[in-house]
């Protein structure tokens, strides 16, 4: 039985996406965004993150915002280990209502968009919460429907470096999968997915809990795993910084590779592919 | 060439006048109190949630002198100013004293001198403020499960309220006093103690002198400081902003636990 409507002039619309998957996908969208909004304003809250079990103003900090004064005029300095950055309007001084302020990240990056910690904890935890039942209804359901196994999981071949090298060239020259083909994930895809669902995702949910003095209490393993709270804290926003990355490379690759196709396939299931022509 | 340049600036306004539209768009839905109450289901969940998964007893991670922090940055009040601190202060705080009453059987006034006779626990912990910083000390102070054993509970007590010297926020209507609460689970833990010792000294004024309280499963503002009684209560709606703390009476969660 072939579940796949045949379309004219050759094309053909595949059902790619099942309803829970659209649906998991959406409801992240949501979750992630206000995520990062919220966590921006919990950082700033204390713009600077160490390593470690400790960390406060008087310890040395990995990265830090902040403004200062220099010849009269402020400027915003961000600290990268041992490298500085003039940051000045975007991180460590920004506007706000036009007037310089000392911040983190700007107000438009931050939920809400003036300094309020206590409302960005509420927003955090209540996304925080959602993310994670929407995490594990998609894994019990990859599981369950075989969407992990045979969606995701790179065949050995696609694993061969000749195969991903080819596919690497391809997408530089924005050459993308046609056809057959293109009625399944590419290898870069998959690996990409995997590594957002089954490391990046689970990083961030594991790195939250262990700067939750309350969770420490039960589970004070994670504190040796990541090597204490503050550094915990330092990888929960480097792995946001990656899921922000992944988004960006998604989103470009959601554009160049046919928009509309995309958007209907993760709207309504239905992808159009082209039919195989000699 | 014009043409590109007018729709450029009109993808840019319009780009602007969106995120602009989104972001009081946003600013509204944090203070919709229809919002702010469907978000505080949350906070109902993390706490029922964490308690579950601790059970009564589980212990905040001790550490040892090697992960002291070399400094431990003081917050909150520093130097609270009011005429009968400074008045204890200058008397090392012989003629201080703390009262323990509410719902209790056996009202108590107890001097340091009588607290610090009192079996005592040592503990090297952290200290998480909820800004996101932490700091690493020792305490040194009595269970206060043992205080309040002295006292008796009655029957109805549920919660535990530490009342503080230093008035946080002055006003006029005395609503800036720090102030905070525990429930009964919290006030029983091993791990809960009033400190009056600190990295093997005795608690500096920064820090809180004469005593403090250590409640190593919460964040760093359940920690009040500068302990002037302790008030046994079955709910927490009759005091100040009825919140159950300071700064719970200004938006943060009441279990801090995250």
């Amino acid at each position: 039985m072939d579940p796949n409507a045949s379309a004219p002039h050759g094309r053909v619309k595949v059902y790619r996406h099942s309803l829970l998957v659209r649906l998991s996908h959406w409801f992240n969208v949501l979750c992630m965004s206000f995520l990062l909004l919220s966590g921006r304003q919990i950082f700033n809250a204390h713009p600077a993150l160490y390593w470690g079990q400790y960390g406060a103003d008087n310890d040395p900090s990995f990265i830090s915002m902040q403004a200062v004064e220099e010849g009269g005029a402020q400027r915003g300095v961000t600290q990268v280990g041992a490298l500085t950055f003039d940051t000045t309007g975007l991180l460590g001084l920004s506007k706000v209502d036009g007037e310089e302020t000392e911040r983190g990240f700007p107000s438009w990056a931050t939920l809400p968009s003036y300094q309020d910690l206590a409302a960005g904890r509420r927003w955090h935890f209540f996304f925080a919460w959602l993310f994670v039942i929407n995490g594990f209804v998609y894994l019990i359901y990859g599981i369950i429907s075989r969407h992990l196994r045979s969606d995701l999981t790179p065949a050995s071949a696609e694993l061969a470096p000749v195969h991903l090298l080819q596919e690497v060239k391809d997408h530089a020259r924005l050459r993308f999968p046609k056809g057959q083909s293109a009625r399944h994930y590419n290898t870069l895809q998959k690996l990409a997915y995997l590594a957002v669902i089954f490391v990046l995702l689970p990083m961030m949910i594991a790195t939250g809990l262990t700067m939750s003095p309350g969770f420490n209490a039960v589970a004070p393993i994670l504190l040796d795993l990541f090597g204490g709270r503050q550094s915990a804290r330092t990888l929960h926003f480097l792995s946001a910084f990656g899921l922000v990355a992944f988004v960006v490379v998604h989103v470009v690759m959601v554009l160049v590779s046919g928009v509309f196709n995309n958007m209907r396939s993760m709207i309504t299931g239905y992808y159009a592919i082209e039919g195989d022509k000699p | 060439m014009s043409r590109l340049l007018t729709r450029r600036r009109f993808l840019v306004g319009s780009t602007l006048t969106a995120s602009a539209l989104g972001l009081t768009g946003c600013d509204a839905l944090v203070e919709n109190s229809r919002v702010q109450s469907v978000l505080k289901i949350a906070e109902g969940f993390s706490m029922k949630t964490q308690r579950f998964l601790q059970g009564d007893n589980a212990l905040a991670r001790e550490f040892s002198t090697a992960d002291l922090s070399p400094v431990f940055r003081a917050n909150g009040t520093s130097m609270p100013d009011n005429p009968q601190y400074l008045s204890w202060m200058s008397a090392q705080f012989s003629d201080w004293k703390l009262g323990v009453d509410g719902l209790v059987n056996s009202p108590l006034q107890l001097s340091l001198a009588e607290i610090k006779a009192m079996a005592s626990r040592t503990q090297i912990t952290r200290h998480d403020c909820v800004e996101g910083w932490s700091a690493i000390g020792q305490w040194t102070g009595v269970p206060l499960g043992l205080v309040l054993q002295r006292a008796q509970l009655k029957p109805e007590a549920r919660y535990i309220v530490f009342h503080c010297a230093d008035e946080y926020e002055k006003s006029l209507d005395g609503s800036g006093w720090y102030y905070e609460s525990i429930d009964l689970v919290d006030a029983f833990h091993p791990q809960t103690i009033l400190a009056y010792g600190m990295n093997g000294r005795d608690l500096e004024v920064a820090h809180g002198a004469p005593l403090r309280l250590r409640v190593e499963r919460q964040l760093g503002y359940k920690q009040a400081k500068y302990l002037t009684r302790i008030e046994v209560v079955a709910d927490l709606g009759q005091l100040y902003g009825g919140n159950g703390g300071f700064w719970e009476d200004r938006g943060y969660e009441w279990y801090a636990g995250i």
